[in-house]
């Protein structure tokens, strides 16, 4: 019995496009219609161009669906579509959605919690060395890093969440069967193990320059931020900057060298009102849902067992949001000075900091 | 025909003997004062000569020379008058006594012969204590301050007629003293820390800043209390000692702002406005008189909007917030008054004031920002012993009825905390722990292990300099002393350290 989603499948091999495919949806209503439908109805329709509609008649057949179906499974490569219940999230509402998504590995409720993080392929050891100092203190936060898989600070932010013990997605701009660059056939299935990896695009699809644009807006539209470490002055990160403005996403640039190509890019960015990302607070500032997780699972984290019941007992006032000394003071009947000593000692600690007027909040 | 009397002139509050040499000799009537005298005394000639003619006496027709010495020093004020005519009439042998060398004159004469009463009296009258003279004869208008004066004969007189006929035997005058002084124990105020409500933060650190004597900066948007809380201050300070007291009242009696008061018993809280000069807050003048900086000493000197003052007046202030004197410099003179007070500002975070406020948005830019809080510059900022910033108090928190400290109740607490720094300091001449030398910091303000290491951690987080380190100490005495802790334990250290984190955040 073939179901919507291998026509889908099939509609995708045959090279169309998410938001045709969306479209035929919302004509036909039911997409397997187009199995047993006249020819004669959908050319007078006027929604296929004359070749598309004769390659779809000449592809209509079970055989052709069958080999995909089974490649597919042979490769041990899942399927995503518009229509499933665990479509992402965070891709629902991107204009130009992917119809489908195929991919390798496992993909969960909690890499809605991601950053992309994208740069160019030619890093500098300055592009390394903040690629690396931001991803792993992303990922150990438990939050998903999103990268292209390409080689540069691609790799970097794969290699360092996976060093980290994070979890790291990839999209590709090419069929999930072929491995570009060839190198990284080592990461690729890496990342499928800790992660998974994506793509759009059917079996067999060669890496053409004219996909990677296409692929970066998934990587900004699975994310909830985006991070563009390197980019020279025409950039395929800023291609993926630009979709994440557009999807409504907040864009973070790393400020470079005014005299370094490799940051003339990010430096624009910043110009046009890109968030410098100076240090990851930057990030936690900016965007709610993180700040929010973050709070969470510093709550669930947080080790009582060496703070004194007065500093425990301030603490677990903290965690529930920031909040004035003399209030605290009150909430716990201490007086104000104990209040304020052990407010410094915790501190010290490392464990709250002041925001303006004696508003404290953990850290 | 000769005499010599000794009268008093005052260099700042330190006053020296001026001995006035008169000589009567024969020749065309003139009356010649010489040694240095100023306007004022040169003017003396017309008061003395009526006021001796007015008493009754011939003035006599004779060539009259003064000389005041010792001549190098200059010489002004108007109390040689009396000093001047004594001279004279001793010289003519009105007054038979010719040896008054133990006597000091201090007073001005007013042409009927009265002597009316001078500025600086008190000061005058110490000086000569100090100086071993045993009796000084002062204007009657000047007995209540003078009074306070136990271990000399000061007797007050009302007119020159009283003088001669007292110094020929012929009247007994006694000795003042001035009985009815005492250091009041509770003054009554019309306002009282209870009016304010919420802010504990901001009252305790007052209470701190009040009972260590220590300097504090208030950060806060409009309508947040700190005028209020800063206005309630006097409800709260320490008793003055008699001794603070008498330095208070000298300044005082030198200003000429005693309004015949004795003895000034509270401290003194003084609030210029921020269109003050430099002269009117540190002294000055041709002769330096006393500015707010030592018209505050031993008491508190307010300055409310502190970036509004002149970024210079601000400057002028670091010295005598650093040293606890001032040393004004003039042509005429150089002198050095005491400038021991508590610094006490308030100012608003921005411009328009509500930069971080919760409800309020704030509408300057950052560099207008920036602008306004760097007209306070670091070293004052270092200087300034607490600093701490204050929230508008929510509507809620306003209607709800806590139990909030009486002033009398805070009161009670700096008291006894001031108690046991008077006794730990009654061999230092000091008062209280802000004013311990950097050299004694170690003896007075032990830390154990744990403190130690407290205040170095806090040193790499916060990147203190090393003069805070000194006013953390001193910041950490002084709640150790609220607590009545005869030792500086970590959590008075770690409430010290909270009030010197401020300043990263906004300077920083």
């Amino acid at each position: 019995m073939i179901s919507e989603r291998d026509i889908i499948i099939w509609l995708n091999t045959l090279g169309m496009s998410g938001s045709k495919i969306e479209e035929l949806k919302l004509w036909i209503k039911d997409l397997r219609l187009l199995w047993n439908i006249d020819p004669m109805i959908m050319r007078n329709s006027h929604r296929f161009r004359e070749e598309q509609l004769d390659k779809l008649l000449h592809f209509r057949n079970v055989d052709f669906l069958d080999n995909i179906l089974i490649s597919l499974q042979k490769d041990n490569i899942n399927v995503l579509t518009f229509l499933d219940k665990d479509y992402p999230g965070n891709l629902i509402n991107i204009p130009d959605r992917p119809a489908i998504l195929y991919y390798k590995g496992n993909f969960n409720a909690e890499d809605g919690l991601a950053i992309g993080i994208v740069g160019s392929r030619k890093a500098t050891s300055y592009g390394k060395w903040a690629c690396e100092r931001f991803t792993r203190e992303l990922a150990q936060m438990g939050i998903t890093i999103i990268s292209g898989l390409a080689t540069g600070i691609d790799t970097h932010a794969h290699k360092t969440a996976l060093e980290s013990g994070g979890r790291t997605i990839g999209v590709l701009g090419n069929g999930l069967d072929i491995i570009y660059p060839k190198n990284n056939k080592n990461l690729y299935d890496e990342v499928a193990r800790n992660g998974c990896v994506f793509s759009e695009f059917p079996l067999g699809t060669e890496p053409f320059y004219y996909n990677f644009p296409q692929r970066n807006r998934i990587i900004s539209g699975l994310s909830i931020g985006v991070v563009v470490i390197e980019a020279k002055e025409k950039s395929g990160s800023l291609i993926t900057a630009h979709h994440a403005l557009e999807q409504g996403k907040d864009v973070f640039a790393v400020p470079g060298n005014i005299n370094s190509i490799y940051s003339v890019g990010t430096n624009k960015l910043i110009k046009d009102g890109a968030i410098p990302l100076l240090c990851i607070d930057d990030i936690l500032q900016e965007i709610y849902e993180l700040q929010v997780s973050f709070i969470e699972r510093k709550r669930n984290e947080l080790d009582y067992s060496e703070l004194s019941i007065d500093e425990a007992m301030i603490m677990k006032i903290i965690v529930d949001g920031p909040i004035h000394s003399d209030f605290i003071a009150i909430k716990t009947g201490m007086d104000i000075s104990t209040v304020m000593s052990i407010l410094t000692g915790l501190e010290l600690k490392g464990m709250i900091k002041e925001l303006a007027g004696r508003v404290f909040t953990i850290c | 025909m000769y005499s010599k009397i000794k009268t008093c002139v005052l260099q700042g509050l330190s006053g020296h003997i001026v001995e006035v040499e008169a000589d009567l000799s024969r020749g065309l009537p003139v009356f010649n004062i010489v040694g240095l005298p100023d306007i004022a005394i040169k003017e003396s000639k017309e008061r003395v000569r009526t006021a001796i003619k007015n008493s009754g006496y011939e003035f006599p027709l004779n060539r009259i020379t003064i000389n005041l010495a010792p001549a190098n020093l200059k010489k002004d004020g108007s109390q040689m008058d009396l000093s001047i005519a004594i001279g004279i009439l001793s010289a003519d042998g009105i007054i038979g006594i010719k040896d008054n060398s133990e006597i000091v004159f201090i007073g001005e004469l007013s042409l009927d012969g009265k002597i009316s009463p001078i500025d600086g009296a008190l000061p005058m009258v110490i000086s000569m204590r100090e100086l071993n003279i045993k009796k000084c004869i002062i204007p009657f208008d000047n007995r209540e301050e003078c009074g306070i004066i136990s271990d000399m004969e000061i007797i007050p007189v009302k007119n020159l007629n009283e003088v001669i006929d007292y110094l020929n035997g012929e009247l007994i005058l006694d000795s003042y003293k001035n009985e009815k002084i005492k250091i009041m124990e509770n003054s009554e105020f019309s306002m009282d820390f209870s009016d304010i409500k919420g802010q504990e933060g901001l009252k305790r650190a007052l209470e701190v800043a009040v009972a260590g004597n220590h300097n504090i900066l208030i950060i806060g948007p409009p309508g947040s209390g700190k005028t209020m809380a800063a206005r309630r201050l006097p409800t709260i300070l320490p008793k003055l000692s008699f001794e603070e007291a008498v330095e208070v009242t000298k300044i005082y009696s030198v200003s000429g702002m005693l309004n015949s008061k004795s003895l000034i018993t509270e401290r003194p809280f003084r609030s210029p406005h921020h269109t003050a000069s430099q002269v009117s807050i540190i002294g000055g003048g041709r002769i330096p008189r006393p500015g707010e900086v030592s018209l505050s000493h031993n008491g508190v000197l307010f300055l409310d909007e502190l970036p509004e003052f002149q970024k210079n007046v601000l400057e002028v202030l670091r010295q005598p917030l650093e040293d606890g004197v001032v040393h004004i410099s003039r042509i005429n003179a150089t002198l050095t008054y005491p400038a021991k007070f508590m610094f006490v500002a308030s100012m608003n975070p921005c411009p328009c004031g509500f930069y971080g406020d919760p409800i309020h948005s704030c509408t300057c830019s950052q560099s207008s920002i920036n602008r306004y809080l760097g007209r306070i510059s670091n070293p004052l900022l270092d200087r300034i012993d607490i600093h701490i910033d204050v929230m508008p108090v929510e509507y809620e928190d306003l209607k709800v009825e806590s139990n909030v400290e009486t002033s009398a109740a805070i009161r009670s607490r700096v008291i006894r905390a001031q108690d046991i720094q008077i006794e730990r300091y009654k061999n230092d001449k000091i008062y209280n722990n802000s004013q311990i030398p950097n050299k004694d910091i170690k003896k007075y303000c032990k830390l154990n292990n744990s403190s130690e290491k407290i205040i170095k951690n806090a040193f790499a987080k916060y990147k203190f300099s090393a003069r805070t380190y000194n006013k953390l100490l001193k910041v950490a005495r002084t709640i150790a002393d609220l607590d009545s802790k005869e030792d500086i334990e970590d959590k008075h250290i770690l409430e010290a350290i909270r009030y010197r984190t401020l300043d990263k955040k906004y300077w920083g």
